[in-house]
């Protein structure tokens, strides 16, 4: 009933006294900040990777056994590769966390309002980028943190406990919220270049771990030039990030992270290549 | 003011939209008409910038639409389809996209009451209603203050009083001379709202008129009379601006130009006597498909039968 009655008020005569209103980058990112707040789902897929993070990582440190041949301890070198073994499954959760950012919007159709509302397209995009990166690099090196820190008691005079002083140490742990970072912001790109959550899903899960085993299959020769240029963890570029100790044949952390930049980069032009050329 | 010249679109080989070419003008509601799958919600699209033309354009307010600092002062648009995210609730959705534009919260308020969504504005807005839905899209759509509203077939899957709300809202709103673009595939419904109507099918314009016009094209309006002697009462009836419809032979007559009273009064004064006199209005539904009805995409063939029409009064066995 009221809704009838007071089906004009609030509807200045226009066009006379309109206020000044404007889409700048800055209220773009504001609004792409409200709109991570204010879903449930962005809230529960963060938090799942925050206790991956700090849980599994601690988990790792007290169930350390330096005798063990063979499970989690087998290969731990150092107590920084036993807090950060967690990356392998917060990569997930935060990398689908990027992809329903912008694939989401498809799947529900919200895209069409935000388009409207700024037709120009890449500022949503950056704006994403920015809101998600931000948000990831924080959550994601405080968890990093918490778990090398909650697994220090634990892993006290054995041999390979370090602490936060021990050389490399911090380089790793904020290579690691730099990493989970940079893929949240791979998983957006990629949901916005296919469109699709569950498609943006699966190339996430290709690029950062499939490639890898399928590398098997082709020439053996071939895996030392390959491996080490692809984005993700088990001998990627990644790895070369979070790792404390390179590998033979891995990259230096400075070149892993520049090839992981580059990988982010490539998928944000496509990204924006279909931004901006294909109808919504 | 919405200037539209010779937009096409095709997907593949489909042409969705066939040269189109017409102009919405700001103080009056205009109509778009057409049936289903006749390009109304693609060129709205394009409208928006969502869908690029393959050649032609489209200008609003002067401007291509992408162009204009704030895009939802110049438009607001409903489209068909639903265009929000399930898990957020009505009021996070338009805040989001205030504040886009830097338009104050106080706003946001202001056209959730306009709307009558007040007690579900912090509800997510996937457990809507279809016609809470439609009014989600409609507060996004004023949101901005626009000089021109632009709405996809608005009533669906509104109750009555709905309807009338939206009736209400959109000759307001063209009261207050802004430009009101309405689509709509029911032709009696635009009748009740728009002044000016745009006719397509299948992706081309088939008229760019007024409600007024197609009304008297389809005939006007007419009266039927039945009397004992129609071939005199045609003579008492006739003069300028008065036709007069019959068969040979038939008691009853078509009657436009006069009314009922007219003609009652004429054919007692003359004698003759009258055992029917009922004023017809015009079916523009019939009128629309009649134009139409060669372009409409999906028929089925219960909607042709009827479009022939079946004898008036007959009995169902």
């Amino acid at each position: 009933m009221s809704a009838t009655l007071t089906a004009t008020s609030g509807i200045a005569d226009a066009p006379a006294n309109r206020p000044e209103y404007k889409v700048t980058f800055a209220r773009v990112v504001r609004s792409e900040w409200s709109k991570f707040l204010s879903l449930r789902s962005t809230w529960i897929t963060l938090a799942v990777a925050a206790l991956l993070l700090v849980g599994i990582g601690i988990m790792g440190a007290y169930r350390y056994d330096p005798s063990a041949l063979r499970g989690p301890s087998a290969d731990a070198h150092d107590a920084v590769t036993i807090a950060l073994r967690s990356t392998e499954l917060a990569q997930l959760a935060l990398g689908v966390l990027g992809v329903l950012a912008t694939a989401g919007e498809y799947t529900t159709g919200l895209i069409r309002s935000t388009l409207a509302a700024v037709p120009k397209r890449l500022p949503v995009l950056g704006a994403k980028v920015l809101v998600y990166f931000g948000v990831v690099i924080v959550v994601a090196t405080v968890g990093a943190f918490l778990s090398f820190l909650g697994g220090e008691p634990f892993l006290h005079g054995k041999a390979i406990a370090l602490t936060l002083s021990s050389s490399g140490v911090l380089r790793c742990l904020f290579g690691a919220g730099l990493y989970l970072a940079l893929i949240a912001v791979l998983g957006a790109a990629l949901g916005m270049l296919v469109r699709s959550v569950a498609g943006g899903i699966s190339l996430l899960v290709v690029l950062l771990m499939l490639l890898p085993v399928f590398l098997d299959i082709l020439p053996s020769s071939w895996k030392p030039d390959v491996s080490p240029y692809l984005p993700g963890l088990e001998g990627g570029a990644g790895g070369s990030i979070i790792a404390l100790h390179q590998g033979s044949g891995t990259l230096s952390p400075g070149a892993g992270l520049a090839v992981l930049c580059a990988w982010v980069v490539a998928a944000l032009i496509g990204a924006a290549y279909r931004l901006l050329r294909s109808d919504s | 003011m919405i200037e539209i010249q010779h937009l096409v679109k095709r997907y593949g080989d489909k042409t969705a939209v066939d040269d189109l070419h017409f102009t919405v003008k700001p103080g009056v509601v205009t109509g778009f008409l057409g049936p289903n799958g006749a390009g109304k919600s693609t060129t709205m699209r394009m409208i928006l910038g969502l869908d690029a033309p393959t050649s032609g354009s489209v200008t609003v307010n002067g401007k291509r639409y992408a162009q204009h600092a704030a895009p939802l002062q110049e438009v607001g648009a409903l489209l068909e389809a639903r265009s929000i995210h399930p898990g957020r609730s009505a009021y996070n959705h338009l805040h989001a996209l205030a504040l886009t534009h830097g338009i104050p919260r106080r706003r946001v308020d202001e056209v959730i009451e306009l709307t009558g969504l007040g007690k579900v504005a912090k509800k997510r807005a996937g457990a809507f209603s279809l016609g809470m839905g439609q009014r989600l899209g409609i507060a996004a759509a004023l949101l901005g203050d626009p000089q021109t509203i632009m709405l996809d077939e608005p009533v669906n899957g509104l109750d009555p009083e709905g309807v009338l709300w939206i009736r209400t809202l959109l000759t307001n709103l063209a009261e207050q001379g802004r430009t009101v673009f309405v689509s709509s595939h029911l032709m009696s419904e635009m009748a009740l709202t728009a002044t000016n109507l745009v006719i397509i099918g299948r992706g081309r314009l088939m008229a760019d008129t007024t409600v007024a016009d197609f009304i008297d094209q389809a005939g006007g309006d007419s009266v039927k009379v039945v009397s004992a002697d129609s071939a005199r009462l045609r003579e008492v009836l006739l003069g300028p601006d008065v036709t007069v419809t019959g068969e040979a032979g038939s008691e009853t007559l078509a009657v436009s130009g006069l009314s009922a009273r007219q003609i009652g009064q004429a054919a007692a004064d003359a004698g003759i006597a009258v055992f029917e006199l009922t004023p017809q209005a015009v079916s523009l539904e019939e009128a629309f498909m009649t134009l139409t009805g060669d372009t409409v995409e999906y028929r089925s063939n219960a909607g042709s039968a009827s479009q022939t029409g079946a004898p008036e009064g007959s009995v169902a066995a």
